[in-house]
């Protein structure tokens, strides 16, 4: 019979194992069986006309679009710092790479009571551009915002590593043969990094979706126009609505275990090319 | 520092100017959209002056916030600590079936909304659950108490240490633990001498970001709080509660504290890479 587990000399497997089990169980399984148990118990009718109600539908689509916008542009914005910081040498670069992780480390409330007021009509940044007719803070934009915010590192640190192993004798290469930079950049550099700029985009993408700290405070919260999927559960629940809550809710896991698969599929998908260079 | 100014021109790089331009658009994007943030907490918090700053202290609500926050993370941490080492124990040092099920299992609460977290232990625990009326009648309170904050705290911060210990131990292997067996050594005196000194700086590394997630949390412990003032307010939830009263000046003092330990967590982390890059697993970061 062929064993489960590889022999080992090592003591403490069935100890350590054991007790990770358990801890996830009751820590995260539990909680979530309980949720998905309730929102089977609403019903299948009433769980989709919970579930698909136009307020629900619009929130829905405001998470998703601007966390869909916000990581877009944290793609694109994120890839350039991450090639600034692996590629070139200039004073101050240490501190550059170091503040990228602080939407990390800043709670999302200070992050989102900050941003309002920078955001705001008269914030800093709000006050420029007020006069131009266009407002940020407590619109849809200011949650692209903040969603920008909370997501750039994941982009970073996801490109950065992977930057930093390029093999320069390709673009030597590429070059000698006389390929322009910018063909060298695009048809080189950029096809190798397309699997980690993906996986940084899901990652961004993904945070940004659930969301809630730092969204609130700028966003305006307006029914249907600038209201966040994440709030509309917690404005449910403050109505003692269990069952909209529930139904949110397990849409919106669905969506980010769907995610969850394709972050993963990436990656095995990256490794592999990897590993066969 | 003298490479930009290099006059020599590597034609697998970028021009001079090319590379002026792109540090000056990283430069500026990340100052507009990280730095300025961080810069108005502390210019709002002072901006009505030193008296309403330190005023923003000198508050019974205000002290009891920075007390549950500090009481949340301090039962919240080690109990992910403890099943951090042991996930990876088990995960790094074996070799059994399901393992990497188990271990996306361990990642994911990173990927479930924070309101989401808090919202199943209310299902499970308020007092519309199945458990409710029970432990109502047992006189134990979970939801709209500490318990409840803690237990969100938990599951938010559930990953962190163990996904920074596992693959720095699986990095490391299992020679130095067959050794010290094969010496004689006890597990525990395996484990305490020989795996312990090896994964230290790992270890703290993943506190670090444990516990600054841990008394930053909002989304997840705000659906468990209940919003009693003075009693289930952490940090985070009286900055919502001042800024809501449009007290900013004392929501945005309240937040200095919050933002000086994300710089202390931060500059702690920069020094970690840096001295003991190659101890904490480094490139398989968050």
């Amino acid at each position: 019979m062929k064993s489960w587990r590889q022999p080992s000399i090592l003591p403490g497997f069935g100890l350590t194992l054991g007790y990770t089990i358990l801890y996830l169980t009751l820590i995260i399984l539990v909680p979530l069986a309980a949720l998905v148990w309730r929102s089977t118990g609403i019903g299948w009718d009433a769980f989709w006309a919970l579930a698909f109600d136009q307020r629900t539908l619009l929130a829905l689509r405001v998470s998703f679009g601007a966390a869909l916008i916000a990581a877009a542009i944290n793609v694109i914005f994120g890839v350039v710092v991450a090639w600034v910081l692996v590629r070139y040498q200039f004073p101050g670069r240490r501190l550059l790479d170091a503040i990228i992780d602080l939407p990390f480390a800043l709670p999302t409330a200070v992050a989102g009571i900050s941003l309002a007021a920078l955001y705001a009509p008269k914030g800093w940044i709000g006050q420029i551009f007020a006069p131009l007719g266009i407002r940020i803070a407590f619109t849809p934009l200011g949650i692209v915002i903040a969603l920008i915010f909370v997501g750039l590192p994941f982009v970073v640190r996801t490109v950065q590593p992977v930057m930093a192993e390029l093999d320069r004798e390709m673009e030597e290469a590429a070059a000698t043969l006389g390929a322009s930079r910018l063909q060298t950049l695009t048809r080189i550099v950029l096809p190798t990094l397309v699997p980690a700029i993906l996986t940084g985009f899901a990652l961004a993408f993904a945070r940004a979706v659930g969301e809630y700290g730092s969204v609130i405070f700028i966003a305006g919260n307006v029914p249907y126009v600038s209201e966040i999927a994440p709030l509309l559960i917690v404005i449910r629940l403050e109505e003692f609505n269990y069952a909209g809550a529930t139904s949110i809710a397990c849409i919106m896991l669905i969506i980010s275990f769907v995610m969850l698969l394709i972050i993963n599929m990436l990656q095995m998908w990256s490794r592999r090319r990897y590993s066969n260079v | 520092m003298s490479k930009v100014a290099s006059r020599y021109r590597d034609p697998a790089s970028e021009t001079l100017s090319w590379r002026l331009i792109l540090i000056l658009l990283a430069v500026a994007f990340l100052g507009i959209v990280v730095v300025l943030p961080l810069v108005t907490v502390f210019y709002e918090a002072f901006r009505k002056g030193t008296g309403a700053f330190i005023a923003a202290f000198d508050e019974p609500d205000a002290i009891a916030a920075i007390r549950l926050t500090l009481t949340v993370a301090a039962i919240a941490v080690p109990l992910n600590l403890v099943f951090g080492v042991a996930a990876a124990w088990a995960i790094a040092k074996f070799e059994f079936r399901g393992k990497t099920f188990l271990v996306t299992l361990i990642d994911l609460p990173f990927s479930i909304s924070p309101v989401i977290s808090g919202l199943v232990y209310v299902l499970l625990f308020g007092a519309q659950s199945y458990l409710g009326p029970i432990l109502k009648s047992q006189g134990i309170q979970i939801i709209f108490a500490l318990p409840g904050m803690v237990l969100a705290t938990i599951f938010v911060t559930f990953p962190f240490i163990a996904r920074e210990l596992i693959p720095l131990m699986q990095e490391q292997g299992t020679g130095d633990e067959e050794a010290a067996l094969s010496l004689g050594a006890s597990g525990w005196q395996t484990f305490w001498y020989v795996t312990l000194p090896n994964v230290k700086w790992g270890l703290l590394y993943g506190v670090l970001l444990c516990n600054a997630r841990a008394m930053g949390e909002f989304g997840a412990v705000s659906v468990v709080s209940g919003h009693v003032r003075g009693l289930t307010e952490t940090m985070p939830l009286h900055i919502e509660i001042l800024y809501n009263e449009y007290n900013f000046a004392a929501a945005f003092a309240i937040a200095t504290l919050l933002a000086l330990l994300a710089l202390v967590t931060l500059a702690l982390k920069t020094v970690l890479e840096l001295r003991y890059g190659d101890e904490i697993a480094a490139g398989r970061k968050h």
